[in-house]
């Protein structure tokens, strides 16, 4: 049986630590892992876990992280509470697991510590990974600093698994500026973390062989329709699931979880939607902003996906003005974020002026500076009740200004 | 296979495929005869694949030996086989591979490929004869 940690009420944990203490005190069986900056911490202080006799369950050691996913499915399948971490590149390599995963309702839980994409290469923290993914048909759960790390980590296995979701969820946290930066954390103590996301309970396992069965289908044209949108619907579904959760979690903790959080959004006439570590900066900035009558708010979706179609209709419904930060190159369109919430607003009576900001690739700051030139640029809009620039602008961008379509 | 085209509420979660029906228990697959387990109609034993076949082995009854070398190769089990005593190839199953005659040991050979269009009784008919050692 594996020793217990007594844990202090607050302790001092980066992002990386925060994700292996909650995925110590899941006891999870399988965890299959290949390393990548940034989040080699993540399972390797779980792997020092292990090794000290922390924990109980199997850390197998792969050839890449395809396989570290290949290896999470078999694990699932097989009927055990499994459990990875990655980022960037490994994610990618990842991607075709993935699919895989979600299409065969396999609770894994993955840590996704953000990092941007080669080329060129960079270990530092973007979007991109999150959003290379963000179609994979996974609960997307987004946390902006350890202590969200640590709490969704723990709650991610509570939803992930149960009966009526059964889908496997992502955690993102933002490469270094979360996930290098210790932050004091609130812990729940092993037991109570324990009892919280409860005992794994194992559906259609493969090691139960007095039912035999097959994962891994083929369908074709008469088939894969069906099976691709009851998976979907249970995405959709899994927004009830995440509530009881968050409630549950509130409960027992007093911290407050929505699939969107908004700050200073009463009474805002101008609001920056942002992901990650970005979420707190844009805080800051919006209480500058309002001393100088400007009212700012922001507002961050915290789930995703399923994405809160609903809940960002409901937040940004009496804005003038939108800055939708997306924090990964574009490829070529809008952001994700300015798309996704552009569609919800449309779907709306409002009509507030909605602009894409594209920032912070590789690790490039976003600073109180850039931040109050966004919020100063979307008072303008918002006055002019109309564009005053491109809807698709960049910041902290070096050279000629960059923008998109008027 | 008889095929029931159901809509996305009653597919199964995650595409599983159960290999039996619910009330068969797993376990006594390996004491049961192929013909006496409850396969689901989801499991491949059901699905007829004979017409991928260009080529088929046919079997000669008087030759063969029950040596169980045709069934041990077979790479998708369809070489039929009870108590030991080989009784013919499963022709909804059999993708003509040919291994089976590869490996059989007899002189001439207890099975045989055929077109996949030649009447079997024809080709028992034609079977060669035994092939004298060479003394070179």
């Amino acid at each position: 049986m594996a020793e217990k940690i007594d844990l202090q009420e607050v302790e001092v944990w980066d992002g990386n630590m925060a994700f292996s203490h909650a995925m110590r005190q899941a006891q999870i069986d399988v965890v299959a892992a290949y390393p990548i900056t940034p989040s080699t911490p993540t399972v390797q202080n779980y792997a020092k876990f292990l090794a000290d006799g922390y924990i109980d369950g199997e850390f197998v050691m792969v050839e890449s992280e395809h396989a570290a996913m290949s290896g999470c499915v078999g694990a699932a399948a097989a009927g055990g509470r499994v459990a990875t971490a990655t980022s960037s590149q490994g994610f990618a390599l990842m991607v075709e697991v993935l699919y895989q995963a979600s299409g065969m309702r396999l609770p894994i839980v993955l840590g996704v510590v953000n990092r941007a994409l080669a080329a060129p290469l960079n270990v530092n923290g973007d979007h991109s990974d999150m959003y290379l993914g963000r179609d994979a048909g996974w609960i997307n759960l987004c946390a902006f600093n350890p202590q969200e790390a640590y709490d969704l980590m723990l709650m991610a296995f509570k939803i992930g698994e149960n009966k009526s979701v059964r889908l496997p969820v992502m955690v993102h946290q933002d490469g270094f500026i979360c996930s290098h930066t210790a932050q004091n954390v609130k812990p729940l103590s092993d037991d109570d973390a324990y009892a919280f996301i409860g005992k794994f309970e194992p559906v259609d396992e493969m090691l139960d062989f007095s039912k035999a069965i097959t994962y891994g289908a083929q369908t074709e044209e008469d088939w894969h329709f069906e099976h691709k949108a009851k998976q979907h619907k249970a995405l959709m579904d899994s927004r009830a699931v995440i509530e009881e959760v968050f409630a549950e979690f509130e409960k027992k903790t007093g911290r407050k979880y929505k699939r969107v959080e908004s700050h200073l959004m009463d009474d805002a006439e101008v609001a920056i939607v942002a992901l990650g570590t970005t979420v707190d900066s844009a805080i800051l900035s919006a209480e500058k902003m309002r001393e100088k009558g400007i009212k700012a708010g922001v507002v961050a979706p915290r789930v995703l996906r399923p994405f809160p179609f609903d809940e960002i209709r409901e937040a940004l419904k009496n804005v003038k003005a939108i800055a939708c930060m997306d924090r990964s190159a574009p490829g070529g369109a809008m952001g994700a974020l300015y798309n996704e919430v552009s569609a919800a607003m449309y779907a709306s009576d409002a009509r507030p002026v909605i602009v894409n900001y594209i920032y912070g690739l590789g690790g490039r700051d976003l600073t109180q500076d850039h931040l109050e030139g966004i919020y100063t640029e979307l008072k303008a809009d918002a006055d002019a009740g109309k564009l005053t620039g491109n809807i698709q602008r960049f910041s902290g961008l070096r050279g000629p200004k960059l923008e998109f379509f008027k | 296979m008889s095929k029931k085209y159901v809509g996305w509420d009653e597919v199964s979660q995650g595409s599983v495929l159960f290999s039996f029906e619910e009330e068969f228990n797993a376990l006594e697959a390996v004491h049961t005869k192929q013909e006496d387990r409850l396969y689901a109609d989801t499991n491949s034993f059901k699905a007829y694949v004979g017409d991928w076949r260009v080529v088929k082995p046919v079997y000669n009854r008087d030759i063969c030996i029950d040596c169980q070398n045709c069934w041990v190769f077979c790479p998708d089990t369809s070489i039929v086989s009870r108590d030991k005593k080989m009784i013919g190839v499963d022709y909804d199953h059999c993708k003509g591979c040919g291994v089976c005659v590869e490996v059989c040991p007899t002189n001439p050979k207890s099975l045989l490929m055929f077109g996949e269009n030649e009447d079997s009784d024809e080709a028992l008919a034609k079977w060669p004869e035994k092939k004298k050692k060479s003394k070179e």
